[in-house]
C-alpha cells in the first residue's frame, strides 16, 4: 500500500505547463528520487506533493499511521501543519531557509520536540546533543549560532532538525545543491544511512543522476513537466528506454 | 462633568467595547481587535483600562484604581479622577471594598472575589512581539497555536543563563490554548491569576485590542519540568508591617547605599499596619 | 529615619497644573495671544494640526495651539480627543478636486499647461534670509491679481490618461474604511492606507519619502500635479434626494507620476502615488504621494526590501499621537517591573560569582 500517491496532477504557471498529467507512488521506506533539468517541473513536484503548492487538477493522497488516507490539498491548514512538524520533513537546498539563524543548534534541533509538547529541558538538550552526533556535529557547537557554521554543517543541522521527531516521510529538494563535492560526498552519506536506519520514505528531488543512483531506490525522470520514465534505479539508468533519459544518461558518463 | 456621557463614552461605544468583551471572555487569552477612541488621556497612560472599565462601570459600582500597587501614584490619582468625575461613582483604596479595579502593573496581594472584576492597563498586548513584530505573522500562529518561537526563546535562556530571563510581563498559557501577555505585572503576581475567581480584563487601548480571563480559568507560566517557573522577589520582609509574602518596592535611603523594602500593595500594606496596632 | 510614604499625589497634579498655566501665559505684560491671530497668522501651524487631528476647524485648532503653547502634536492630540466626542450625523460625497477653485497649481512635468503655471502664495522662491522687519507690525500691500484662478485647470493625471499613459484610478462603490472608527486590520487597502498618511505625522512621512528618493525603494517619482485651493463639502440628505453644499475645505493635492516597467502583455505605463492633505501642507501631501506609492510595491510586482515599502511598518508607525504617547509613557513609573529585573540580574550576578 502506497504511502503518498499524486493521480493526474496538472499546473500551469501563466501559460506555462509546469505539470501535465502527473502520477507518482511512493511506498512506505523507499526513496523516490524526481531528475530531471531545471524547468522540468521536478521542485514544482515536490511543492505539490507536500502540500505548499495547490495543483490545478488531480489529487494527492496520504496514508496516516492509522492507514487512514487524506486528500493533502482538502486538509485544513492546521491539519497539514501539525503534519509538517511531525509526521513530515521539507529539507531544503538551503538551510537558512529552515533554520533559525538566531537561534543556537540546541534550539533549532529541540523545537520540534517542543511544538509537540516536550516540557524537560534536560530531555530535549539530550535529544539535541544526540541528534548533533547523528549528523556528525561536534557536541561542543550545541550553544552556537547556526551563522557560524560551515555551508555543510548548516545542511546537517538541518536534517537534524528535521528528522528529531522521527518523520515517516521527508521531502528532500537538491539538499547537496552548492556544496563541496567532498562535502557533498560526506552528506550522501549520511542522508543514505540515517535514511535506511530510520526506515524514512524519502522523495528526493535533483538534477545529478549520480546523486540518484547512489541513493535512491526508484527513479522518475521528468521532462517540460510530464514523468517521461520511472523504475528501479539502476534498471532505468543501465537501460533507459525514454530518448530524453538516454540523453540525460549520457551526458553524465561523457562528463 | 456637564455635556459628557456617564463615564465620558458614548453608549454606543460602550456597546461596541462591550461586544468586544463577550466575545473575548467566550474565547479566554485570544486578543479581540475593537474600534479604540482617542481618550483625554495619551496612549499609553492607561486609555485601553480606561475604555475597558468605562464601559463595564454602573452608577453602584465602586472603584479603585492602582499603578505600580499604589493608590496614590499620580497616574492612578489622575484616572480615579476622570472617573469621580465622568461617572461620580464612589471611590476607594480598599480592595476589600471594590467592585471594579482597575490597575497598571500589579495585581492586589488580596484574594479577589467571585463579585469583583479586575481591569488591566495593557501597553502591548502581543506576547510574541519581542521575537516576531509583524501582527501579521503573530496572527497566524497563534490561530494555529504555533508557539515554536516562545518555546525556543525560553530554552536559549536556559542554555545562556541557566534559567529563564523573563522577571516581567511573563507569557502564560490561557486555558491550554492561547499564549497570552498578562500585561507587565511582575512575575512574581503570575500565580494569581491562576483559578482567580474574579474576572480578569484586559484593555490595549493604542493597539487596539481586548483580551478577558473568564473566572476560575487554567493560566499557566511557560516554563520546563526541570526548570520550573519561580517567582522573583526580594529577599527581604516588608520594612514597615514585617510582611513576607508581599511584593516590595526598593526604597533608597541614603547615599551610602543604604535601602528599604517596602509592600508595593499600599492598601494591604496599611491594612495590615493597623491589625497589628 | 522612620518611612513616611510619598503622598500628596493629588496635590501634586495641581500644582503642576498651575504652573503649567502660568508658563503658558508667559508675562502677563506681554498681551496675550488671541485664537484669532493664530487662526490668522500661524496658518501653516493651524493646517498642520488640522490634518493630524482629523478635525476640520481653524478656530478649534487655533485653540488647541495655545493651549498647547504651540506644541503642534499635543494640539493635534486635543482636536483628536475632542473629534471622539463629536457625533457623526452624515457623510459627505467625494469631493471633487477637478473644480478646485485653484490658487496654487504647479506642474514638473510639463513647461506649460492649460490653465498655466500658477504660483500661489508659495515660499518657493524667497530667500531665506530673517527678515527683521517683521519684528515690528508692518503694513503690507496687497498682492497683485485675482488670487483665484477661473481658468480651467485639467488635471495632469486626466491629461496623460487621454493617451493611456498613466494607470487610470481603481473606480470602487465598496465603503471605504475608517481608521477613526474601527482597529487597523491586514491586509491594509489603499483607502484605509491613504486615510493614514492623511493623518500621519508630517515628519515621519517626510522622512521615508525621503528614504525612496535615497534608494530605499525607489520608483523614480516626478511632480505631476500639486493643487491646492478650495473644495466644496456636499452631503446629500435622504429627504432631499439631491446634494447641498455645507461649507468648504481648503486641500492640498499632489500627485506623483512614477516609472513603471510594462510587461509583454502590458504595454507600459506610468504608476501613480497619490497625496491629500487639509490645508496648506504641500510637504505633506508630496511625502504621502512618495510612501503610497512604495506601500504598492508588492501589488506592483516590486521586490519589498525597504521600510517604506512595509506596510505594516508604516502604517504602525506613522500615527504621531500613538507614537507619542507609547514613547512618553516610558515616564510613567516602572519601578515594579524595574525591581523584578532588579532582583533577577542580582541573583544572576550571585549565580555567575
Amino acid at each position: 500500500m502506497t504511502l503518498l500517491s499524486g493521480r493526474g496532477l496538472n499546473l500551469d504557471f501563466g501559460g506555462i505547463t509546469a505539470l501535465a498529467d502527473v502520477d507518482v507512488d511512493l511506498w512506505p521506506g523507499e526513496m523516490l528520487a524526481i531528475v530531471g533539468e531545471s524547468g522540468s517541473g521536478k521542485t514544482t513536484l515536490l511543492n505539490v506533493l507536500s502540500g505548499r503548492l495547490a495543483p490545478d487538477a488531480g489529487v494527492v493522497w496520504y496514508r496516516d499511521p492509522n492507514d487512514h488516507r487524506h486528500d493533502v490539498h482538502a486538509m485544513p491548514a492546521p491539519a497539514l501543519r501539525t503534519l509538517h512538524r511531525s509526521d513530515w520533513g521539507f529539507v531544503h537546498q538551503d538551510p537558512r531557509q529552515n533554520l533559525r539563524m538566531a537561534v543556537s543548534a540546541g534550539g533549532n534541533v529541540g523545537e520540534r520536540l517542543m511544538a509537540q509538547g516536550a516540557r524537560h529541558y534536560g530531555d530535549i538538550r539530550g535529544a539535541a546533543l544526540d541528534w548533533l552526533a547523528q549528523v556528525e556535529i561536534d557536541a561542543n557547537r550545541i550553544d552556537d549560532l547556526p551563522r557560524t557554521f560551515s555551508g555543510g554543517m548548516l545542511q546537517r543541522l538541518q536534517i537534524a532538525r528535521t528528522l528529531v521527531t522521527h518523520p515517516r516521510l521527508v521531502f528532500m529538494d537538491e539538499p547537496t545543491g552548492g556544496l563541496d563535492v567532498s562535502v557533498q560526498a560526506r552528506l550522501l552519506d549520511l542522508i543514505r544511512s540515517l535514511v535506511a536506519r530510520l526506515r524514512i520514505a524519502v522523495v528526493l528531488v535533483t538534477h545529478d543522476i549520480a546523486v540518484a543512483r547512489l541513493l535512491a531506490h526508484r527513479i522518475a525522470v521528468m521532462q517540460r513537466g510530464r514523468i517521461v520514465e520511472t523504475g528501479l534505479t539502476d534498471q532505468v539508468l543501465d537501460d533507459p528506454r525514454h530518448p530524453y533519459t538516454q540523453l540525460l544518461v549520457s551526458s553524465v558518463l561523457s562528463a | 462633568m456637564k455635556g459628557y456621557n456617564f463615564a465620558y463614552l458614548d453608549e454606543q461605544t460602550k456597546r461596541m467595547i462591550r461586544r468586544g468583551l463577550l466575545k473575548a471572555v467566550a474565547v479566554p487569552g485570544h486578543q479581540v481587535p475593537f474600534g479604540s477612541r482617542e481618550m483625554p488621556l495619551p496612549y499609553g497612560w492607561g486609555t485601553g483600562g480606561i475604555q475597558v472599565t468605562a464601559s463595564i462601570l454602573g452608577a453602584e459600582d465602586v472603584l479603585k484604581v492602582i499603578d505600580q500597587g499604589a493608590d496614590d501614584t499620580t497616574n492612578a490619582v489622575s484616572i480615579r479622577r476622570f472617573f469621580a468625575r465622568t461617572a461620580g461613582v464612589r471611590t476607594t483604596t480598599a480592595t476589600a471594598e471594590a467592585t471594579v479595579i482597575q490597575t497598571r502593573h500589579r495585581i492586589p496581594e488580596k484574594q479577589l472575589r467571585e463579585d469583583q472584576i479586575i481591569v488591566y492597563q495593557v501597553p502591548q498586548p502581543e506576547p510574541l512581539y519581542r521575537l516576531e513584530p509583524s501582527r501579521v505573522e503573530t496572527q497566524r500562529m497563534h490561530g494555529l497555536a504555533d508557539y515554536g518561537l516562545m518555546h525556543v526563546k525560553l530554552y536559549e535562556d536556559i542554555a545562556r543563563f541557566g534559567q529563564i530571563s523573563i522577571s516581567y510581563d511573563y507569557p502564560v498559557m490561557v486555558n491550554e490554548r492561547y499564549l497570552m501577555s498578562p500585561s507587565p505585572i511582575p512575575a512574581f503576581d503570575n500565580p494569581k491569576m491562576d483559578m482567580m475567581p474574579a474576572l480578569q480584563l484586559f484593555g490595549a487601548g493604542r493597539e487596539k485590542r481586548i483580551y478577558a480571563i473568564p473566572p476560575w480559568t487554567r493560566v499557566r507560566s511557560l516554563d520546563f519540568v526541570d526548570h520550573p517557573f519561580r517567582a522573583i522577589n526580594a529577599p527581604h520582609p516588608c520594612g514597615v508591617c514585617g510582611a513576607t509574602d508581599s511584593y516590595l518596592d526598593e526604597i533608597v535611603t541614603d547615599d551610602r547605599g543604604g535601602r528599604l523594602f517596602v509592600c508595593s500593595d499600599t492598601d494591604h500594606c496599611a491594612e495590615r499596619r493597623e491589625a497589628a496596632t | 529615619m522612620a518611612y513616611v510614604a510619598v503622598k500628596g499625589g493629588e496635590q501634586a497634579i495641581d500644582n503642576a497644573h498651575a504652573w503649567l498655566a502660568e508658563e503658558r501665559r508667559g508675562d502677563t505684560a506681554t498681551p496675550a495671544l488671541s485664537v484669532t491671530q493664530i487662526a490668522e497668522q500661524l496658518g501653516r501651524s493651524v493646517d498642520r494640526v488640522m490634518a493630524e487631528g482629523s478635525l476640520y476647524d481653524r478656530e478649534l485648532a487655533a485653540l488647541a495651539i495655545k493651549q498647547a503653547q504651540g506644541d503642534l502634536i499635543e494640539a493635534a492630540f486635543l482636536l483628536r480627543a475632542y473629534r471622539t466626542t463629536l457625533p457623526r450625523f452624515a457623510h459627505s460625497k467625494p469631493v471633487e478636486t477637478a473644480t478646485m477653485r485653484i490658487e496654487r497649481r504647479v506642474s514638473a512635468i510639463f513647461k506649460d499647461l492649460l490653465g498655466g503655471q500658477v504660483l500661489g502664495p508659495t515660499y518657493d522662491y524667497t530667500h531665506r534670509l530673517l527678515d527683521f522687519g517683521l519684528m515690528e507690525d508692518q503694513v503690507v500691500g496687497a498682492a497683485v491679481g485675482s488670487k483665484v484662478s477661473d481658468e480651467t485647470m485639467p488635471r495632469v493625471p486626466d491629461i496623460l490618461g487621454q493617451e493611456g499613459l498613466l494607470e487610470s484610478d481603481v473606480v470602487s462603490d465598496r465603503e471605504p474604511g475608517d481608521l477613526t472608527r474601527e482597529p487597523l486590520t491586514f491586509p491594509a487597502e489603499r483607502d484605509v492606507r491613504l486615510q493614514a498618511l492623511a493623518r500621519g505625522d508630517e515628519g515621519f512621512l517626510l522622512g521615508l519619502g525621503y528614504s525612496t528618493q535615497r534608494g530605499y525603494g525607489g520608483s523614480h517619482p516626478f511632480a505631476g500635479e500639486i493643487r491646492m485651493g478650495e473644495v466644496s463639502v456636499e452631503i446629500e440628505p435622504a429627504e432631499l434626494g439631491f446634494a447641498i453644499d455645507i461649507g468648504d475645505l481648503v486641500l492640498t493635492e499632489c500627485q506623483m507620476v512614477n516609472q513603471f516597467k510594462g510587461s509583454k502583455t502590458v504595454p507600459p505605463q506610468f504608476t501613480r502615488g497619490y497625496g491629500l492633505v487639509f490645508g496648506f501642507g504641500e510637504r505633506k501631501a508630496m511625502a504621502m504621494a512618495l510612501v503610497d506609492r512604495a506601500m504598492r510595491a508588492a501589488e506592483l510586482s516590486e521586490d519589498v526590501t525597504a521600510p517604506a515599502q512595509n506596510i505594516e511598518f508604516v502604517l504602525y508607525h506613522s500615527d504621531n499621537i500613538e507614537a507619542t504617547g507609547f514613547v512618553e509613557h516610558l515616564k510613567l513609573p516602572h519601578y515594579v517591573d524595574f525591581q523584578s529585573e532588579l532582583q533577577n540580574v542580582r541573583r544572576m550576578r550571585e549565580k555567575a560569582e
